[in-house]
């Protein structure tokens, strides 16, 4: 093999930061190379020099043994680099293949390219509508947007970060296909992911990043999960365990709660019923859009459902707006971080106020103790290890990772009867992952309800007393996590409602 | 080639700079607008910014300042508190023609009563028409989802064009002249009128009303639960829903507060320097204020030094017109520059200049 892209001394500083201290490795040819490293070791940072975002400060690339600087994403791509972000850049209003054609040099006409979206999208395994608006996609949905523009431009190198997070197992299995596919073809793919076990399986190299700096590379075909982790961390790493207790009392109860959708191309949710007993952790898995941001809506208040379809402690909230459910001691932290868990241009002190004013004794009289706030914030931070300058930077400074701790520890912190979290771990690395998963299961040990929503298989697996699949708006029965194996979830979430007794009619909505 | 980059964390210095240099920009750009005209610029800016503060005749002048800041910073702080929130209630001006009005009407009833109540009654009438006539467009948002823009600017042609003719020539007009529109002069009439409080100031109740306003206006927005509320939802809608704020309220809220206080504008205007409702009663306050508000970065205290500055255009651009012939028009373009300009510096708060090629995207 020889090699595609080669790195060598990239360095790039910030004011009090070095995110690149002389990034050395080689992208071979046909190789699926995988970047692994904690939140800020400077992840980003490399693959956005390399994709033409950033200009390092030193050092230099050679991409296909010629020189390579890209100055912006434009030039990287005219090379053949194409990359799919952890965060999306599309625009809301326009339609999947609108945004498609954003992203290319020389789109063709709409009706053209909805045909090359529709016979990608369905040759590699990611279906999508190319007329459907970006806005109404689930996260997940909007992340096979991103995929499938890459995939049309014929790459030579593939940049992906954190691709698979939001995918089922049975999907992917069919990205890595059409990854191997695509190596097999001589493209080369960068591979960034927190998730151990898929590197392993997928990638034939990878380059271990710390604190800005190479600490090693690996084999990820022969190493151990726990071998790269700790590479990447440093130091040994425990995996979260759940103290013994027992279910206690129902908290939460859900009676027959449908709803329409919130827009033309929401999921609705149909006579969805469960019971969240004390000390329990009930998971809910799902593909993206199948009605997880709807539930969410429903249980924060934010979407109020018909009158007793919600209960909590044996009281009927379901009118409840989101303000006195918290009081009532409901908590939520939906998925989407910047803009709707937290205000991006306001300080972490005015977040932390954001859902913490009532149950921390931040008002009086209607007028908020802004000392109590930044103490509160102060207390986040430092419980949950949210690596910022303080409480006074602005939400959209932290990365995504750090910021999800945030988002995380300020529910938990505020000592809540039934704590619903959507997507808790997405983007966060492995020690902050555990960190977050051990925090939920200390609550249900100390007599909380804990609902996680999640796209994470191992990670419901990890953390669930019982699991139930949220297909297509429709909520299968919940069963003893214990008994689950990945293919039988698998089934469950692709809508073969079979482990309750009845096949559901819909047919997976993917 | 110059690149803007985007700052992770918005600037304090050039949130702060962008008023000053944008002012700046405007004095540089007005005067060669003065000069193209034919008039010498320096004395032109001399006439508008000096003139009225320090000039020869500055003891009428002063007296003008805060006879103009009064409504404009009262108006503006109302504005305000829905630009934060993205709520856009462009027709300040409606709601000051028919706040004024609505007092007008309701001391008029009692004519020639000398009773000490009558003043408070208007003002709460005032305040209460603004209110009702901000209600409209608010309401229609609230429940069919219409645009408030739309509905409150063309609802200040109704309050001008039918409203305000109407009154000045029909139901309000003197009965006690022949043929001359307009009201009684209220100004004159004890129990309405609002008298300078302290002579040669130009403060007269609105004055005290935009201080009060500004005050109310600034411990809300840092220390009340709903000033958060309307920062947040300004900043993050979504987010501010899922804190619990809910939109139709916060909607309700600002539209009735700034119609409020624009009513409240139009009647101390009306018993005090304007004297009448008169035909020209609408004096282009309540959209003047509206540069007021941005230019004093939508945040009360420095929405005071925005309408001061304001004020001096206002009077130093009159006594420019008197006195050098300058065109009116002229010294509203120059006063719409102000806006212009601070909109287009205000993008280095969130974004930095890089020059060179290729550093960023």
């Amino acid at each position: 093999m020889t090699a595609l892209l080669e790195l060598r001394g990239l360095t790039k500083a910030y004011p009090g930061v070095v995110a690149n201290d002389g990034v050395s490795f080689t992208v071979e040819k046909g190789g699926v190379h995988a970047l692994l490293g904690e939140n800020g070791a400077g992840k980003s940072t490399l693959v956005k020099t390399i994709y033409g975002l950033v200009r390092p400060d030193a050092g230099t690339m050679r991409l296909d043994g010629q020189p390579y600087a890209p100055a912006e994403p434009r030039a990287a791509r005219a090379a053949g680099v194409a990359m799919v972000f952890q965060h999306f850049s599309l625009f809301d209003a326009l339609s999947v293949a609108e945004n498609v054609a954003l992203g290319m040099e020389n789109p063709p006409g709409l009706r053209d390219l909805s045909r090359r979206i529709r016979e990608v999208s369905d040759a590699y395994g990611l279906p999508l509508d190319p007329l459907r608006r970006v806005g109404d996609l689930s996260a997940g949905e909007r992340q096979r947007v991103e995929i499938v523009r890459c995939l049309l431009q014929d790459p030579r190198l593939l940049i992906m970060d954190e691709p698979t997070s939001v995918l089922t197992p049975q999907e992917v299995e069919i990205l890595f296909a059409t990854l191997r596919q695509l190596s097999q073809e001589g493209a080369s793919i960068l591979y960034i992911s927190h998730k151990l076990e898929e590197i392993r399986t997928l990638c034939d190299a990878a380059t271990v990043l710390r604190g800005g700096k190479v600490v090693g590379d690996a084999d990820p075909r022969q190493a151990t999960a726990s071998e790269l982790a700790e590479q990447m961390v440093g130091a040994k790493l425990t995996a979260p365990r759940a103290r013994a207790h027992e279910p206690g009392a129902a908290m939460l109860t859900m009676k027959a709660l449908s709803m329409p959708p919130a827009s033309q191309f929401g999921t609705p949710l149909h006579d969805l019923s469960f019971e969240l007993r004390a000390g329990e952790v009930l998971g809910i898995g799902g593909v993206a859009g199948n009605g997880q941001d709807e539930l969410l809506a429903a249980l924060s208040g934010e979407r109020p459902s018909a009158a007793g379809t919600l209960w909590l402690e044996g009281r009927d909230i379901s009118r409840l707006r989101p303000t006195p459910r918290r009081a009532a001691g409901l908590l939520t932290a939906p998925e989407e971080r910047l803009g709707h868990a937290a205000a991006p241009d306001m300080s972490l002190t005015e977040n932390a106020a954001m859902t913490g004013a009532a149950r921390r004794g931040m008002l009086r009289h209607g007028f908020l103790d802004w000392g109590r706030a930044r103490a509160f914030a102060t207390d986040i931070i430092g419980a949950f290890d949210v690596r910022t300058p303080g409480p006074h930077v602005a939400a959209r400074a932290l990365s995504g990772g750090n910021l999800q701790k945030f988002v995380i520890g300020r529910e938990v912190l505020q000592d809540p009867r039934v704590l619903v979290v959507n997507q808790p771990t997405w983007g966060v690395d492995a020690a902050a992952a555990n960190a977050i998963r051990q925090a939920l299961l200390d609550l249900a040990a100390d007599g909380a309800g804990v609902i996680v929503i999640s796209q994470d298989l191992d990670e419901l697996l990890e953390v669930s007393d019982r699991f139930a699949a949220l297909n297509a708006g429709r909520l299968g029965a919940p069963v003893p996590a214990a008994t689950l194996t990945m293919e039988r979830i698998g089934l469950m979430l692709g809508g073969a409602h079979d482990l309750k007794g009845s096949r559901g009619e819909d047919v997976a909505h993917v | 080639m110059i690149r803007l980059e985007r700052r992770p964390t918005p600037s304090r210095f050039w949130s702060a700079a962008a008023p000053i240099l944008a002012v700046a920009l405007t004095l540089v750009v007005g005067a060669l607008m003065f000069a193209a005209l034919g008039k010498d610029p320096f004395e032109a800016l001399r006439a508008i910014f000096w003139d009225p503060v320090f000039g020869e005749f500055a003891f009428y002048f002063r007296g003008q300042l805060l006879v103009k800041a009064g409504p404009l910073i009262l108006i503006a702080v109302g504005l305000a508190l829905g630009f934060r929130a993205g709520i856009w209630n462009i027709g300040a001006e409606g709601q000051y023609i028919v706040g004024a009005l609505a007092g007008a009407a309701a001391g008029l009833a009692f004519y020639p009563s000398d009773s000490w109540l009558i003043f408070p009654l208007m003002v709460a009438c005032g305040a209460l028409g603004g209110f009702l006539w901000a209600m409209i467009p608010a309401l229609l948002k609230v429940t069919l989802g219409v645009n408030e823009i739309l509905v409150s600017l063309m609802l200040v042609y109704v309050a001008e064009r039918s409203l305000l003719a109407s009154a000045a020539v029909g139901w309000l007009r003197n009965p006690d002249t022949v043929g001359f529109p307009g009201s009684r002069n209220l100004s004159r009439w004890e129990a309405s009128a609002n008298p300078e409080l302290i002579a040669g100031t130009g403060a007269h109740w609105g004055v005290a009303a935009a201080l009060i306003a500004v005050i109310f206006a600034h411990v809300l927005l840092t220390r009340h639960l709903t000033g958060f509320h309307i920062r947040l939802t300004g900043a993050a809608p979504r987010a501010a829903r899922f804190a619990g704020v809910v939109p139709g309220r916060l909607v309700i809220f600002c539209m009735g507060f700034s119609g409020a206080l624009a009513g409240l504008a139009g009647l101390f205007e009306a018993t005090g320097p304007a004297g009448q409702i008169s035909i020209d009663f609408a004096s282009g306050y309540g959209f003047t204020a509206i540069i007021v508000a941005f230019l004093g970065r939508l945040n009360p205290l420095g929405i005071v030094a925005a309408g001061l500055l304001m004020a001096v255009t206002y009077v130093g651009g009159d006594n420019a017109a008197t006195n050098l012939g300058l065109p009116a028009a002229a010294i509203s373009a120059f006063q719409g520059m102000l806006l212009f300009f601070l909109l287009a510096v205000d993008v280095l708060t969130n974004f930095r200049l890089r020059a060179g090629k290729g550093v960023t995207a």
